[in-house]
């Protein structure tokens, strides 16, 4: 039995996705929107769809696009990158066949079992799709892209049977990026409660400006109107990857923490020697923020000057 | 506006997560509870859409008898009823959850006329499915657009914004509709005295659904590794300060 894979336009994750579906066994197939070069990562056959009702996304005339696979193939599992539109593509084909849907799957068992991302990450379950066809998506980050001694694929261009789709992109606005954003910054300078105020955040913007850090906050801050809700790091706010991750006066939430876990290394400052943030940090310092932060930017201007 | 929003009941989770015995739930004895997230943006632009076109907001759950108390804050902030499908306490898998949502999404409009908008929000904080809201519009013929940062109604159609890198993609949905919406939409209100004392005498339906079986099917639930780091304390207050800028040399990241 094959496997069908989703893969998005230039979705790096999409290629993380392909080394889980390896683990499901049988020969590999990809749904792609161009003939992307997959071979190396085990994938036999390219599936090229060409339609112009393809021109924008749409996630029902991709999971179209999977239906139309699914009978050529006949594969016993499809599965996507748990991106945005990974899950939203794996939920339409589920509903449109009445099959049931794991999403941000870590691992898969030979037995219909996966292993699977709850709360944003802080909890795993170990759950059994109950249907022939499974259908999964990869959670982002959990699983590494690797690559095989493959032959190239065979690129196989088709033209799906699509009809019009109501639910489409219908325009694209930009926006203008205002100075480091989060999600790419190698430093994040965070602040939760004990910041204490909207000014507050004073001093960690200061510190942020010598590390050419971004500003983020809790949920608590976003809540209380402290500071917008594009800075929120956390499970339903922003996930960050910085080298550092500075947490000023943040508690520790599990909801705060599925955010900021992939740091590479976590400094909490808290009045708190019990807090839970010590248990997701590296490094810690116990006192008030409110000294603590001026004194390591003055600290740090003079190392820089030096 | 006829206007539904779906909430779900999840745990205040706290710093740690703890298992019960049995491996199947949160331990959540000593946890509050409170709207997921996402959900909670729900129920304030469904009132914000009302409050700008007029008619009704109705609040479904589907959830353990307590779940009330969702319902209760969502008519609190501004919600006109409440439908309480209620369970033993057992989670239910997605399809079932959609299930028993489309059949209470036609009973109701049989018998109080058709939903404009159902709401969603795009993902529960606890079991994360990433579904309910899509099943239920097929299963409903309708159209939906998901993880809305954006959203507003006019001419019977629904501008759907969602944030992508770099910008926002638009989708326009002709009415009646779904949607799903993520939190930061807008910032929900805290309600007031008089509204949470309103907010008791709102009526609240009860319906009593047979849970199927699962078709995702949990078997146990893990806490993962990594949890329980001993942090490396650098010092005590402001004295502290060359250590930390040492370490953020050793890492490279000093400026």
């Amino acid at each position: 039995m094959s496997v069908l894979v989703l893969v998005e336009p230039g979705e790096e994750l999409s290629l993380q996705a392909i080394s889980l579906a390896r683990d499901l066994g049988g020969p590999l197939h990809a749904l792609a929107f161009d003939a992307s070069e997959l071979g190396a990562y085990g994938v036999e056959t390219v599936h090229v769809a060409e339609h112009d009702h393809l021109s924008s996304y749409a996630p029902g005339a991709w999971a179209a696009c999977l239906e139309q696979l699914i009978d050529r193939a006949q594969p016993s599992a499809v599965v996507a990158a748990g991106t945005n539109r990974g899950n939203e593509v794996l939920a339409h084909l589920a509903a449109r066949r009445d099959l049931p849907f794991a999403a941000n799957c870590t691992a898969v068992g030979s037995d219909g079992t996966v292993t699977r991302v709850r709360w944003g990450g802080s909890l795993l379950e170990e759950a059994r799709i109950n249907s022939d066809l499974k259908v999964l998506s990869v959670a982002p980050h959990m699983v590494e892209a690797t690559t095989v001694n493959g032959a190239a694929a065979n690129v196989e261009r088709f033209e799906p049977e699509l009809g019009e789709e109501i639910v489409r992109v219908v325009e694209h606005a930009e926006t203008p990026s205002a100075g480091i954003s989060l999600a790419e910054a190698k430093v994040v300078v965070s602040g939760g409660r004990g910041v204490g105020s909207a000014d507050g955040f004073g001093m960690l913007e200061e510190l942020a400006g010598l590390l050419n850090a971004a500003v983020g906050c809790s949920r608590v801050v976003t809540m209380a109107g402290w500071r917008p809700h594009t800075d929120q790091v956390g499970q339903t706010g922003t996930k960050v990857a910085p080298d550092l991750y500075i947490a000023c006066g943040i508690s520790g939430a599990t909801q705060h923490i599925a955010g900021c876990k992939g740091a590479k290394k976590i400094l909490a400052i808290n009045s708190d020697s019990e807090a839970p943030i010590l248990a997701s940090a590296d490094y810690a310092v116990i006192g008030d923020l409110a000294e603590i932060v001026p004194a390591i930017t003055a600290e740090l201007r003079k190392a820089q000057a030096s | 506006m006829r206007i539904l929003v779906c909430v779900k009941r999840v745990p205040l989770t706290g710093g740690k997560m703890v298992l019960t015995a049995d491996e199947q739930a949160l331990e959540t004895r000593h946890l509050g509870f409170t709207i997921s997230p996402h959900e909670e943006c729900g129920v304030e632009e469904a009132v914000r859409l009302v409050e700008e076109h007029g008619g009704e907001v109705t609040v479904l759950t589907l959830g353990p008898a307590e779940a009330e108390e969702q319902i209760r804050d969502s008519l609190a902030n501004g919600g006109d009823r409440g439908v309480h499908l209620v369970t033993d306490g057992e989670e239910w898998d997605p399809q079932a959850t959609a299930a028993a949502i489309v059949e209470t999404v036609q009973a109701e409009e049989s018998a109080g006329g058709g939903f404009d908008l159902i709401v969603f929000g795009n993902e529960s904080a606890d079991s994360g499915n990433y579904q309910v809201g899509i099943r239920v519009a097929y299963a409903l013929g309708r159209p939906i657009a998901t993880g809305l940062k954006g959203l507003s109604v006019a001419d019977d159609r629904a501008r759907c914004e969602q944030e992508v890198p770099g910008g926002r993609d638009i989708y326009e949905l002709p009415l009646p509709a779904l949607v799903s919406v993520l939190e930061g939409i807008n910032l929900p209100r805290y309600p007031s005295v008089p509204a949470k004392l309103r907010a008791r005498s709102k009526p609240v339906e009860q319906r009593n659904p047979e849970r199927p079986a699962a078709r995702l099917e949990k078997l146990r639930l893990v806490v993962p590794p990594g949890q329980g780091k001993q942090a490396e304390i650098l010092g005590n207050g402001p004295d502290a300060a060359p250590a930390v800028v040492e370490m953020m040399r050793e890492i490279g990241v000093a400026g």
